[in-house]
């Protein structure tokens, strides 16, 4: 990474680009850390569940007798017990599930794995023994476990006439894009048959919980922001009234999978509200992969349009994930289109795009949840440049945004001002030598050895803020203590991020103190503010931005006390190396410490109306969006006898902005990176007909080795971004860019071959690609089912016009609206004024009340438009049916496509 | 359920305790002898998170018994560093690489390279690389792990 490379106004730096030493690495490399798990209080009990043997079924029975008896246990909960409390599992934008869901099974159950029954013991093993005491009888019903499944079969959830949990898009293509589609000098479909992924992060989740007297809740929790935890809990079990406390010192990964506590983590809270002693739960890995929430099930297909020069004209997606029974949110992916194209000339996208619930384990985030659109945009560029005989690059050239074509707006609304792509990879090619590797790569294929490289570019968005309820800015507080040393409180949460290290760099830095002398804290709700920490690739971004705004401040209240103290002007007044200086008189000289003791101990001495201390504070509102652009290579050998990959090399031309610690972004891209290359080549949660998971073990779920992964390589191209500092983020990127990387290369070792086989279905197992070397199935005696990925048909079909009502029509007065946004479903109360064809109206919600004018009715059928200015300017075009009671219909969200919407006569 | 007594040396101090016969050796370093560096990733012998030196070799403490341990002299993460608190040269060498994020997996890998630098036989290279192939990293990507490993292996002169 460059570490030179400061953009304006930094000036200068000794700490920020350096690899400075990890201020966690001395307590982690010493066993000193603290983690959930480290955490034993007097009096503390453990808890263990017992869990769905089945996928989908409804309860007879939980016998708890046998436990009960067990000595050394002191309670079994169900959700019986538990119901009182009427905790509220919630999303991360903190909406409440359109389906029924509780922290424990009531009268169903909805996945394997799903917990029924917590026990409460004075160990884990005696727990655990329990727990395997418990009966269970069930009135079985016959899973739906896969996408297709979710698309034929009956509805898992009650109340729900099918399986789709979000929708958006349309199911016609526009008229003028089927043509564009259809009638161009090339159309190059991709499907991606995406496996499922579990996030794995090292450590289990688990959480401790202790009830201090009835106003005070304290918990440690492996979580991703403790500041998040507690709004959730807060919110989740209707505590306003509660101090709530939540600790997480040091995690072990998340990667997405602890962004919200889910409904282990509730139960064990609730029982340690209602067995006022603190309880410990700590998963183990069998739990953690057969039962936690998990990730990436999905199925697209892409269509793209080329002129005879291989210019992009047009494209459709069609795009379907699985949302398991209890997802952390219903989701249907929207950014996976508002992306898929943004680094790109692409005149003209459509989509549809659907999230289904199936019996099987909750969707959960995951280090860039939307990557799909990289993956299967960049395997299609490949495909589609050995279709119309170009070069991958070539067909990359003519095609991205380049810095000269901005600032513009991509098909989807994407704002585009400094994304730089298409210069990272002419950087990248200047650091390999693409014309020497494919002389190489021909004398090899002479020899029978099968190189290939791959290629691949992209803009990932990072360090939103300002545009979703819990996506906010970062909190700094920082103070000299009285001693001279620096002491700052962030709202950033590291989970091996090393957020306590590169703020210090950048305090340290602008403060003009020794890095030494600065100790960060986080991972205390106590301390801070709220911000929903790792998320989104935001913390270097956006905590950056505070840290240098309260450095700054702090940094200019030491100058006012030391010009007032010494008798000189503000403007002459440095700070270096903990020492305040006067220019031009040494002997003025004053260390930090001298000034900060007057600060705090003899205020008479400060400038009047001066407040005493040396302590500032400052929240960062960044830009609402900032993008990291990059262009990744690899050189891959593919084995033709045992169809094993071997990764040669391995390059990253990455623009993150101003890199804070070379060491700590190369350590955030390499892990993104290896993670890929286990989603392309190991890992796989697969699950039998009836919804049982098939990979129980790390002997089963295959995560990378050291021998499976390269050295990685950086090639600087870094430019600032327009946050304060300019950094980037970093946080995702290997995760959504190294999977094209590495599968463009195994299709390019493999030409001789053929192409990869259709749709693409991760991971490229060897017996996958001996199948392609061979010309033969070697998995057909096990494959299942084909998966049938439907191409976006032409509209042929008239829209339909208003159907005669069945029964009355009146739409005056309130209705209860229901609209499935991208960040779920959100209620409203809508009231409708007729007046002969015209309607107005107003829309109350929560987030405030908004009137409309110039509806019009038609039979049965009402339409107007709702301009709305938050989360953005936007339009949205309602289209409603008119039934009795209910009413039905869709709204064009703009750019996001069009919603379902749902309601009912508010009585 | 079988008591069983046992004496053993941790990071040179003496323990005696009584324990389950089932109780693993992991879960007697943490939650009897206060251990918490010790620890558990997966609890099926493929992480190498738990990795402990049992009698100067590295042992999964998830697969091994704590009964199976008696007598012998156990040195998990904590007793690496001398105490005046100046690093293990393992330890130091992952701290100047930056050799780990979260730390979880970490004190397993520096028992294993511990072991395998620490005693009278050097392991080259290709030894330390093999033997860290049964450590499960998911946030590094194993970069600085692999360059702390080669500079061990330099180091020990192999």
């Amino acid at each position: 990474m460059n570490a030179q490379q400061l953009p304006q106004g930094l000036g200068a730096a000794r700490y920020i680009g350096q690899r400075v030493l990890r201020k966690e690495d001395p307590r982690l490399l010493t066993g000193r850390g603290q983690f959930v798990d480290d955490i034993s209080l007097p009096g503390m009990l453990h808890c263990a569940f017992a869990r769905s043997a089945i996928a989908r079924g409804n309860i007879l029975n939980i016998d708890t007798s046998a436990a009960r008896d067990m000595p050394g246990v002191h309670a079994v909960y169900t959700q019986a017990d538990l119901a009182h409390f009427n905790a509220q599992m919630l999303s991360f934008f903190l909406l409440p599930p359109e389906v029924e869901m509780t922290p424990l099974a009531s009268d169903r159950v909805c996945y394997v794995g799903e917990p029924l029954a917590l026990v409460v013991a004075d160990s884990r093993a005696l727990a655990e023994d329990a727990a395997s005491l418990i009966e269970v009888e069930y009135a079985e019903l016959d899973p739906v476990v896969t996408l297709a499944d979710a698309r034929n079969g009956p509805p898992i959830h009650p109340g729900t006439s099918d399986n789709i949990a979000a929708e958006m898009g349309d199911e016609e293509l526009d008229d003028d894009l089927a043509a564009t589609l259809n009638g161009a000098a090339h159309l190059v479909t991709q499907k991606v048959v995406h496996q499922r992924i579990s996030q794995a992060p090292m450590e289990t989740r688990g959480v401790v919980a202790s009830r201090d007297g009835n106003e005070e809740l304290t918990l440690w929790i492996t979580c991703q922001s403790p500041h998040m935890i507690a709004r959730w809990v807060s919110q989740s079990l209707g505590l306003p009234q509660t101090a709530i406390r939540v600790i997480a010192k040091d995690v072990g990964g998340s990667f997405g999978l602890k962004n919200h506590p889910w409904k282990e983590e509730v139960s064990v809270i609730l029982a340690a509200l209602l067995f006022g002693r603190p309880l410990k739960w700590i998963e183990d890995r069998y739990e953690a992969l057969t039962a936690s929430n998990q990730c990436r099930e999905a199925e697209m297909t892409l269509q793209a349009a080329f002129d005879a020069e291989g210019h992009l004209l047009a494209s459709h997606g069609d795009y379907a994930c699985n949302n398991g029974a209890n997802p952390q949110g219903p989701d249907n992916n929207i950014a996976v289109h508002m992306f898929v194209w943004g680094a790109y000339k692409m005149p003209a996208y459509a989509f549809l795009t659907r999230g289904y619930y199936t019996n099987t384990n909750g969707l959960a985030a995951y280090r860039g949840p939307w990557a799909i659109e990289s993956l299967i945009r960049e395997t299609l560029l490949d495909r589609a440049a050995r279709k119309i005989g170009i070069d991958p690059v070539e067909i990359r050239r003519r095609n991205l945004v380049t810095l000269k074509d901005q600032p513009s707006v991509s098909s989807m609304g994407i704002p585009r001002e400094d994304i730089t792509p298409a210069e990272c990879m002419e950087k990248l090619l200047h650091h390999f030598d693409l014309a020497a590797f494919r002389k190489e790569q021909a004398a090899a294929r002479a020899e029978g050895r099968y190189l290939g490289f791959g290629l691949a570019t992209y803009i990932e968005p990072t360090g939103s803020a300002g545009s979703m309820p819990v996506m906010t800015g970062e909190l700094a507080q920082i103070r000299i203590e009285p001693t001279g040393k620096v002491t700052a409180t962030m709202s950033t949460h590291s989970q091996g991020h090393g957020t306590a290290t590169t703020m210090a760099q950048i305090i340290a830095d602008r403060l003009g103190v020794a890095y030494e002398d600065v100790t960060v804290f986080e991972g205390d709700s106590a301390r801070g503010g709220f911000s929903p920490g790792a998320a989104g690739s935001r913390q270097g971004v956006i905590g950056g931005g505070a840290a240098i705004s309260a450095a700054d401040l702090l940094a200019a209240k030491v100058k006012t006390v030391a010009a007032h103290l010494l008798n000189a002007s503000a403007e002459t007044i440095t700070i270096d190396g903990g020492t305040v200086h006067v220019t031009g008189a040494p002997e003025m000289s004053r260390s930090l410490g001298e000034i900060a003791a007057i600060a705090y101990g003899e205020p008479d001495r400060l400038p009047p109306g001066c407040e005493s201390g040396l302590e500032v504070q400052h929240r960062y509102q960044p830009p609402p969006m900032t993008f990291t652009s990059a262009a990744h290579a690899c050189v891959v050998e593919v084995d033709a006898d045992t169809g094993f990959v071997k990764i040669l090399r391995w390059i990253s031309s990455e623009d993150c902005g101003t890199v804070i610690n070379p060491a700590v972004v190369e350590g955030q891209i390499s892990g993104g990176l290896a993670q890929a290359i286990g989603m392309v080549l190991l890992e796989e949660m697969p699950f039998d007909a009836r919804g049982n998971p098939l990979s129980a073990t790390f002997k089963d779920y295959l995560l990378p080795a050291i021998s499976d992964i390269p050295e990685f390589e950086f090639v600087p191209a870094n430019t600032p971004s327009q946050a304060l500092g300019g950094m980037r983020g970093v946080g995702e990127g290997g995760a959504i860019i190294g999977p094209p990387t590495l599968v463009n290369a195994i299709a390019d070792a493999l030409i001789p071959f053929g192409e990869l086989p259709e749709p693409l279905a991760l991971p490229l197992t060897p017996t996958k690609l001996l199948s392609v070397i061979e010309g033969r199935d070697l998995a057909a005696h096990s494959a299942p089912a084909p998966v049938v990925v439907a191409a976006a048909a032409p509209a042929t079909e008239p829209a339909p016009a208003a159907a005669a009502p069945a029964g009355e029509v009146r739409v005056d007065g309130a209705w209860d609206m229901v609209l499935k946004t991208p960040m779920g479903p959100q209620g409203m109360v809508v009231t409708f004024a007729v007046d002969g064809n015209a309607i107005s109206g107003r829309f109350d919600s929560p987030e405030g009340s908004q009137d409309f004018i110039g509806g019009t009715l038609e039979v049965n059928r009402v339409r107007f438009d709702l301009k709305v200015e938050k989360p953005m300017k936007i339009t949205l075009k309602y289209d409603l049916q008119f039934d009795g009671d209910s009413l039905s219909g869709k709204c064009k969200m703009g750019m996001f496509g069009s919603a379902k919407v749902s309601g009912t006569r508010k009585v | 359920m079988s008591e069983h007594r046992v004496n053993l040396t941790i990071n040179g101090r003496g323990h005696a305790a009584t324990v389950e016969a089932r109780m693993s050796l992991g879960d007697y370093l943490r939650d009897e002898a206060g251990y918490t560096g010790v620890h558990l990733g997966c609890e099926h012998g493929v992480c190498g998170a738990c990795t402990v030196i049992v009698d100067g070799r590295a042992v999964r403490s998830c697969l091994m018994l704590a009964v199976q341990a008696d007598g012998s002299e156990v040195t998990t993460a904590e007793g690496l560093a001398d105490g005046d608190g100046t690093l293990h040269p393992v330890q130091q060498v992952m701290r100047e690489e930056h050799a780990l994020q979260c730390g979880f997996c970490t004190p397993g890998i520096l028992m294993t390279l511990a072991a395998l630098t620490g005693g009278q036989e050097k392991a080259d290279e290709a030894t330390l690389m093999n033997s860290l192939s049964g450590h499960i990293c998911r946030c590094t990507g194993y970069q600085g792990i692999r360059r702390a490993a080669r500079r061990l292996a330099a180091d020990s002169g192999q």
